[in-house]
C-alpha cells in the first residue's frame, strides 16, 4: 500500500523529482564516491586494478606514516599554523570593526570600509604573486624590514618566517571582510543602552567594555567555537603556492603533504590514508565545536 | 546628537583612532598602488629603486603592450570567461533546483537528502579520491572537470533554500490551481521575486569559479585550456618566461630580466583591474550575502 501512495506522489510532483535528481547526482558523483574510495586507504592501490581490486594491505599505509618522519613535523606545521592565526587573524576584524564603529562621520566610515575588503577581491594566485615580490631580497616589504636593521634576503627562503609572512598576508586579506559580520552585530545593539550609560556619566572606553563587548559576544563565541572546529585544517592552495622545499620545515602542513605524495609522485594510497586521517580529526573537532557551542550559546549548526 | 562635551582622553582617542584607520586603509590599498605605479615604470629605473614608490619611474606602456600581445593571457581570460560564464550558469540552475525541491513539502525523504547533503560539508574523501573520481568519469583534460566538480556548493545551497521558504505558500499554491507546474512556479514565481539572493549566488559563484586554478592545475593538460589564474600562476609564481610573451619574443627577452618584472607589473594589473573597478559596486550584495549567510533559519 505504501509503495501504491509513493508512486502516486512521484506522479503528481515528478518535476520536483526531476529536479531534485541531478542534484543528488552530483553529491553522489563528486562527494559519495570520493568517499567510497578512501577504502584505497587500507588497500595498496594500482590503477590496473582499480580501486575494488587492488589488494588489501590493512593498517600498512597508516603505520608507515606515523612512523615516518614527516609525521611529527606536518602535525606540528599544521597546528602551529592553526594558533598563530587563531592568535592574531581572529582578533584582528573585531578591533577593526570596534575602530569603525567609535567612527561618527558616514562618508569616512564608508571610505574605510570599501577600501578595507579590496584584498578580498584579489585572487590568491595574485596575492601570492605580490607577496613573492614584495618578499624578494629587494622587493618592497624586504627593503622596509630593512630599515629596521633586517639583513635584505629573499624572506620566503627562511623557514623562520613563514608562518608570519602566512599569517600576515591572511590578515590583510581578510581583515576588512571579515569585519562585516561584526559590524552587522554593533549596528544591532540598541542606542537607548548608550544613552543611558552616558547619562550615567560612562565615557566611551567604558561603553566599549560594558555594553559594546558584551552585546557582540555572542557573535565572537560562535565564531570562535567554528574557527576551533577547523583547528587541524589548513588550505594547501596558498601554502603550496608559497612553500618551496627550503621552507618546508616549517610550511609543509597535511594537506600539502598530501597534494605532494599523492599527485606529483602518484603515491595514491598513502596520500589517501594521511588525508583520511586528517579528515577524521577534522570531522571530531567539528563535532565537538558544535557540541560546545549548543552547550554555551545555544547556536549550533545542526 | 552627542549629550555631552567630548573629554580630552576622547578627543585624542579620536584622533589616533582616524589615524590607525587611515594606516589600515593606506596598507590595504598600497600594495595595489604600488604595483600599477611600477606596471607604468621605466624597467632599467625600476630595477635600481628600493622601497616605496610614490610615482611611477618615468612613463612606459611597453609592459602592457607585452602583455597585451601574450597569446597566453588572451586565452586564459578567454577560457575564464567560458568557465565563470558555463560554470554559474549551471551552478545557479542545479542549485536553484535542489533549493526550490527541498523548500517544497511534498517531497518525501527531504529530511534524509538534507542530512546526505549537509554531511559534505563536513566530510570529505580527501582529494585523491576526489581525483581518482575525475579520472574514472575521463573528465581529465576537458573543460568540463574545471565546470562539473564544483557545480554546487552546499552553503549556496542551504542560504538559496532558506530564501526560497520565505515565499508565502500561497503565492505558489494560487499558481499550481492556475495549471502552473513547478519548473513553471520555480522560474516565472520563486526565482524572480528572490531577486537578492539570486544576485548574491550569481557573485559567489562566479567570483569562485574567476579565482579557481587549483582544480585546473590538476586536471588540465592542454595550455589551451588553462583559465587566467593558471597563466598567472606560471608567471608571477613560477616565474615562466615562456608563459609571459608571445613565444618568437621569448629569445629576445631572455637577457632583459627587467622586463620580466615589468610584465609581472602589468600581468597583475590587467588581471585585477576588472574585478577591482566592479566591486565598489558590487560590495553591497556582497554584504547581503555574508549577512544572509550568517543568519540562522
Amino acid at each position: 500500500m505504501k509503495w501504491d501512495l509513493v508512486r502516486r506522489d512521484f506522479k503528481k510532483n515528478k518535476y520536483i523529482y526531476l529536479m531534485v535528481l541531478p542534484v543528488i547526482a552530483f553529491f553522489i558523483i563528486f562527494s559519495y564516491w570520493p568517499m567510497y574510495g578512501v577504502i584505497i586507504a587500507f588497500k595498496d592501490y594500482s590503477p590496473g586494478k582499480g580501486i575494488f581490486g587492488s589488494d588489501w594491505i590493512g593498517l600498512k599505509n597508516f603505520t608507515d606514516f606515523f612512523s615516518s618522519y614527516y609525521v611529527g613535523r606536518l602535525i606540528r606545521n599544521t597546528i602551529l599554523i592553526n594558533i598563530y592565526d587563531l592568535i592574531w587573524g581572529f582578533p584582528a576584524p573585531i578591533v577593526l570593526a570596534l575602530l569603525i564603529n567609535e567612527i561618527n562621520s558616514r562618508v569616512f566610515k564608508r571610505t574605510i570600509q570599501t577600501i578595507s575588503y579590496l584584498p578580498h577581491f584579489i585572487s590568491l594566485v595574485v596575492v601570492c604573486g605580490i607577496i613573492i615580490d614584495f618578499t624578494a631580497t629587494d622587493g618592497l616589504i624586504t627593503t622596509i624590514l630593512s630599515y629596521f636593521g633586517v639583513k635584505p634576503t629573499n624572506l620566503l627562503m627562511r623557514p623562520e618566517l613563514f608562518r608570519t609572512i602566512y599569517v600576515s598576508s591572511g590578515i590583510w586579506q581578510g581583515v576588512g571582510w571579515g569585519s562585516i559580520i561584526y559590524l552587522a552585530a554593533l549596528s544591532a545593539i540598541n542606542p537607548n543602552l548608550y544613552e543611558a550609560a552616558m547619562i550615567d556619566g560612562a565615557g566611551r572606553w567604558r561603553q566599549t567594555i560594558h555594553i559594546t563587548l558584551p552585546s557582540i559576544a555572542p557573535t565572537i563565541i560562535i565564531l570562535l567555537i567554528l574557527r576551533l572546529g577547523s583547528m587541524m585544517s589548513v588550505g594547501y592552495e596558498k601554502i603550496i603556492l608559497l612553500y618551496n622545499s627550503s621552507t618546508y620545515e616549517t610550511a609543509d602542513v597535511i594537506s600539502s603533504f598530501v597534494y605532494r605524495k599523492g599527485l606529483q609522485e602518484s603515491n595514491y594510497s598513502y596520500s589517501t590514508a594521511v588525508g583520511l586521517f586528517n579528515s577524521v580529526i577534522n570531522f571530531v573537532l567539528i563535532i565537538v565545536a558544535n557540541f560546545i557551542s549548543r552547550r554555551v550559546s545555544e547556536t549550533s549548526l545542526w | 546628537m552627542s549629550l555631552k562635551r567630548k573629554s580630552t582622553g576622547e578627543k585624542i582617542f579620536d584622533v589616533f583612532n582616524h589615524a590607525i584607520l587611515v594606516a589600515v586603509a593606506t596598507i590595504c590599498l598600497y600594495p595595489m598602488i604600488y604595483v600599477l605605479f611600477a606596471s607604468f615604470s621605466k624597467p632599467s629605473l625600476l630595477a635600481k629603486h628600493r622601497g616605496i614608490l610614490f610615482y611611477p619611474l618615468g612613463f612606459t606602456l611597453k609592459g602592457y603592450q607585452l602583455v597585451l600581445e601574450n597569446p597566453n593571457i588572451a586565452s586564459g581570460y578567454f577560457n575564464t570567461i567560458i568557465y565563470v560564464v558555463v560554470g554559474t550558469g549551471l551552478s545557479l540552475l542545479l542549485t536553484a533546483f535542489g533549493a526550490y525541491a527541498l523548500s517544497r513539502k511534498d517531497l518525501l525523504w527531504k529530511k534524509q537528502i538534507m542530512v546526505l547533503i549537509t554531511f559534505t560539508m563536513f566530510f570529505s574523501g580527501g582529494l585523491i579520491p576526489f581525483y581518482l573520481v575525475v579520472m574514472q568519469l575521463k573528465l581529465i583534460n576537458t573543460r568540463w572537470a574545471v565546470i562539473l566538480p564544483s557545480l554546487i556548493s552546499v552553503w549556496n545551497l542551504i542560504v538559496m533554500r532558506t530564501s526560497f521558504q520565505s515565499i508565502p505558500e500561497s503565492l505558489i499554491e494560487s499558481a499550481k490551481i492556475d495549471g502552473a507546474n513547478d519548473f513553471t512556479v520555480l522560474f516565472r514565481i520563486v526565482i524572480p521575486v528572490s531577486g537578492a539572493t539570486m544576485a548574491v549566488m550569481t557573485l559567489f559563484y562566479a567570483v569562485g569559479q574567476w579565482n579557481s586554478w587549483f582544480n585546473a592545475m590538476i586536471f588540465l593538460r592542454d595550455r589551451d585550456l588553462f583559465p587566467l589564474q593558471l597563466i598567472l600562476r606560471e608567471i608571477l609564481i613560477s616565474n615562466d618566461a615562456n608563459a609571459m610573451t608571445r613565444v618568437q619574443d621569448a629569445s629576445q627577452l631572455v637577457d632583459t630580466d627587467f622586463y620580466k618584472m615589468l610584465v609581472k607589473y602589468c600581468t597583475i594589473i590587467v588581471s585585477t583591474a576588472p574585478i577591482l573597478c566592479l566591486y565598489p559596486f558590487l560590495q553591497k550584495y556582497f554584504v547581503k550575502g555574508v549577512m544572509i549567510g550568517s543568519l540562522k533559519e
